[in-house]
């Protein structure tokens, strides 16, 4: 004990003396004072945590990558919607079903806007929710395991991009499609567009307890391209608001045909009218065919149920629950403020960014101050919803996030800036370059009621010279920058994987607690696992052969097996028997045509091995599991297809 | 006397602590294991500080060859040692209750203290020696040998009481809670003795 006290002693010593020293510094410095304090501030020591999870989308990565802020730190890249050879994901027996689809098995997508779950508003940190551009679909990501728990395709959609935004409640979760198609789909002239194609938002409802999704009712909207969206939260909560381009519905060269108006709209759906004509009855269904599949923990597989019928909604039909709101210059990012009074289109092709006031657009609907309207939808005046503008801020708005102190943040790609600007004022109060063309930007929580102001992450497009050089293609890089003070100030400074679009950000102390470090043995029901290492066996059923393999440090049960013919089909059934924290097991097999399996405490993971080839074949654990991993190996006995060797397996015997 | 009695009376239901808590924690550090594994040992029992601490132990020990930690019914101390905790609390009552009513004198508070502290070491000794069978007694065809540096073979016994490295394990061993509480209360029925014995001076 005596020793522990100086051991305290000294130790404590050494502190005053580094605190002490931090002072002088701090007195002396001039110049160098900026720079040594970002350090300071994105310095996040070993073995320490960081402040925020950042859950960045992989774009064409088609996964969701998870880094640590202010650090910049990588902790994991979560497979969503693309084959993951690192833990088998996609390519496991269990996980194939992940990415079945109407169009069959599609192994990749382009995923975009991660959108965490939230209750009153702010957030709870249950599930994630990102969506799928290409093949249209929605994924749920579990923030206890971090893993993709369901995926569910979206029919009558193409390019599924004003997606997957929460209510407030996590009531929905939001699906607008980009392309406009024909709704059902049909083989018909591409030039008859115009009216014939259809824009469908969908509206999926999240099970408050398990987070199951499904699919409540689709509005079939006039064929625009409906660019992105956020819901009303607190006033506006029950309404939810999508930006529109192509208003002019072209078809061919849209970089021209659809830059023609000068307003497009934002489209104002008070979806709790929609749900109540929908809950007494309305709607029309319409034969679909869509997958929707679903991961079960205990069970660690997946399985996918084709759905056949989704019910459809004409907006004709539910008078008064939606309104355009005229908005200059094709408006990219729809962002709505903490308090859900201030409604922001950022014209991308404008200089300029609109705000709508929320209040002005119900006093509007109220006097009934129409501009016309479009296929039978109310346009309302733009003067009448502006709130106001914030002028000459930048080219090219894309994005805005909001502060707890009252501000706004918006990126503007073509300036490559991040400016930052008062609410209600409409105040330019500050801007900062960004390297280079930032897209999206996040600040914690800072499209909720309840942001947490102290980073913001912008998230680049253009790379070129911030890091070392590695060829032609590199990574995306992102920016943060302190936002605590009047100034923004860039800290940091890191590279982002795959195409990061929209991120976001969470408290730790959220998040951190209830993150799980191994599944239960004891409550895995997978059909194929092994309980025991007594129980491991394996079993022919003519042609297939399933091995009931399990795996604990350092070996597999049973690791000689013979019987197995050439033109037989292989199921490995991986049982890691480890209950203890960051254990996993890898498994690979020499000559098999697909990934490894990373299993990991407590969980079966299976596949498949078409033997092709009369020998003795070895398979062996791919994760450093312990110091004797290089002893973790078996063989496998490979005979001709009419030889009649029964199945015999092993372990440990001479 | 009486608040003597009082006191042995208390000191004696303190040791019932021990039907719940546990008398002795050993916990394993590592630098893989930055939230140590550990061992709560009952008197009826070990068992696990995290659900999973014993399978976990057991998987790293049969790497050097030691046994697994025994169950419950491996052991008769785990039988016995309830029984003995039992008797121990049911005399200090009847002690207690007999001081109180004046039937018997302070002496008896210190008897019963005497034949604690003797069947306490015994219990020390016993624990003392499971730990160096359990830590030297080991499977000649371990996967890791190692000797020590006079070039005998490596023992793992984790230590009786504070600190010990064991490979690249830091290994704690102190009372926990059940046994503070037994400390506590041999105290108080040693307070009995004396109170009970300057009573009866300052009376007489």
């Amino acid at each position: 004990m005596k020793k522990h006290k100086l051991q305290l002693l000294t130790l404590f010593g050494a502190l005053m003396l580094l605190t002490s020293c931090g002072n002088n510094n701090n007195q002396n410095k001039s110049s160098g004072a900026l720079r040594s304090s970002a350090a300071e501030k994105v310095y996040v020591a070993p073995g320490e945590h960081d402040e925020f999870y950042a859950f960045m989308s992989g774009g064409y990565s088609g996964n969701v990558t998870v880094y640590g802020l202010p650090s910049g730190r990588m902790f994991k890249e979560i497979p969503v919607f693309s084959q993951f050879p690192t833990s088998g994901y996609g390519y496991s027996e269990e996980t194939k079903p992940m990415l079945e689809t109407s169009h069959g098995f599609v192994p990749w997508d382009d995923a975009h806007h991660p959108d965490i779950s939230q209750t009153n508003g702010e957030l709870d940190g249950r599930w994630i929710f990102i969506n799928g551009n290409n093949t249209p679909r929605i994924a749920r990501i579990s923030l206890t395991t971090f893993e993709t728990e369901e995926i569910i395709e979206v029919p009558n959609s193409a390019g599924n991009h004003s997606s997957s935004f929460v209510t407030e409640n996590t009531e929905y979760v939001v699906a607008g499609t980009r392309f406009s198609v024909p709704v059902p789909q049909r083989d018909m002239p591409i030039k008859e567009y115009k009216s014939e194609f259809k824009g469908a938002l969908s509206f999926i409802s999240v099970d408050p307890e398990h987070g199951h999704m499904d699919i409540k009712f689709q509005l079939i909207m006039p064929g625009f391209n409906y660019d992105l969206s956020h819901p009303g939260r607190g006033k506006s909560h029950g309404w939810f608001f999508f930006t529109t381009y192509n208003t002019e519905e072209a078809h061919s060269l849209l970089e021209v045909n659809a830059s023609q108006n000068d307003k497009d709209f934002i489209a104002a759906i008070n979806w709790k009218k929609i749900e109540d004509y929908v809950n007494n009855g309305g709607g029309t269904k319409m034969p679909a065919n869509y997958a929707h599949n679903i991961y079960d923990e205990s069970t660690h597989t997946g399985t996918t149920t084709m759905k056949k019928e989704v019910l459809t909604v004409d907006p004709l039909k539910v008078p008064g629950a939606i309104y355009f709101l005229p908005t200059p210059k094709s408006p990219h990012g729809c962002d709505v403020d903490p308090t859900g009074q201030y409604i922001i289109g950022n014209g991308k092709l404008s200089a300029d960014l609109t705000v709508h006031s929320f209040d002005n657009m119900i006093a509007a609907i109220e006097a009934k101050k129409f501009d016309g309207e479009a296929y039978g939808i109310p346009i309302l005046k733009f003067e009448d919803v502006l709130a106001g503008t914030v002028k000459s801020s930048g080219l090219g708005p894309l994005h805005t996030e909001f502060d707890d102190k009252g501000n706004a943040y918006t990126t503007f790609f073509i300036s490559s800036e991040v400016v930052k600007w008062k609410l209600g004022t409409w105040e330019v109060l500050d801007r900062k370059p960004t390297y280079y063309s930032v897209g999206h930007l996040m600040i914690p929580g800072g499209n909720s009621r309840k942001p947490f102001g102290k980073y913001v992450v912008a998230l680049n497009k253009i790379t070129k010279d911030r890091y070392l050089p590695t060829g032609p293609e590199m990574e995306h890089s992102a920016q943060i920058y302190d936002i605590s003070g009047d100034k923004m100030e860039l800290i940091y400074d890191f590279p982002t994987h795959g195409e990061p679009h929209y991120a976001a950000g969470i408290p730790a102390s959220i998040l951190a607690p209830k993150s799980k470090k191994i599944y239960r043995l004891d409550e895995n029901k997978h059909p194929y696992a092994v309980s025991s290492p007594d129980q491991a066996k394996v079993v022919r059923e003519g042609k297939e052969v399933h091995i009931y393999m399990s795996t604990i440090r350092s070996h597999f049960t049973p690791d000689n097996i013979e019987g197995i013919k050439v033109g037989d089909k292989v199921y490995f059934h991986i049982t890691n028997h480890e209950q203890d924290f960051d254990v996993p097991h890898g498994f690979a097999m020499i000559g098999q045509q697909t990934s490894e399996l990373l299993v990991m405490p407590g969980q079966t993971k299976t596949s498949v091995w078409y033997p092709k080839q009369v020998g003795v074949w070895p398979f062996y654990c791919t994760d450093f599991c312990s110091a004797l991993h290089q002893e973790m190996q078996g063989y496998i006995r490979v005979s001709p297809e009419n030889s009649n060797i029964e199945i015999s397996y092993s372990l440990g015997e001479d | 006397m009486k608040k003597a009695s009082i006191l042995m009376i208390i000191g004696a239901l303190l040791l019932t602590g021990l039907f719940k808590f546990p008398l002795w924690n050993i916990t394993l550090g590592a630098p893989q294991y930055p939230e140590p594994l550990g061992m709560n040992i009952h008197i009826n029992g070990i068992k696990g500080m995290h659900e999973f601490d014993i399978q976990n132990i057991d998987g790293l020990n049969h790497y050097i060859g030691m046994k697994i930690i025994p169950k419950n019914e491996d052991m008769w101390e785990f039988k016995v040692f309830p029984i003995v905790i039992g008797s121990m609390v049911a005399l200090g009552l009847l002690i207690g209750i007999l001081g109180f009513l004046g039937k018997i004198s302070y002496h008896w508070f210190l008897g019963w203290l005497v034949l604690m502290t003797i069947l306490g070491v015994l219990g020390m000794y016993d624990f003392n020696a499971w730990m160096l069978d359990y830590g030297t007694n080991l499977n000649p065809n371990a996967i890791i040998k190692l000797e020590k540096p006079d070039g005998t073979p490596m023992t793992y016994k984790p230590p009786l009481f504070g600190h010990e490295k064991l490979l690249n394990f830091d290994a704690y061993s102190y009372p926990r809670f059940g046994g503070y509480l037994m400390g506590l209360g041999m105290f108080f029925t040693l307070l009995a003795f004396v109170i009970g014995k300057h009573s009866k001076t300052t009376n007489s």
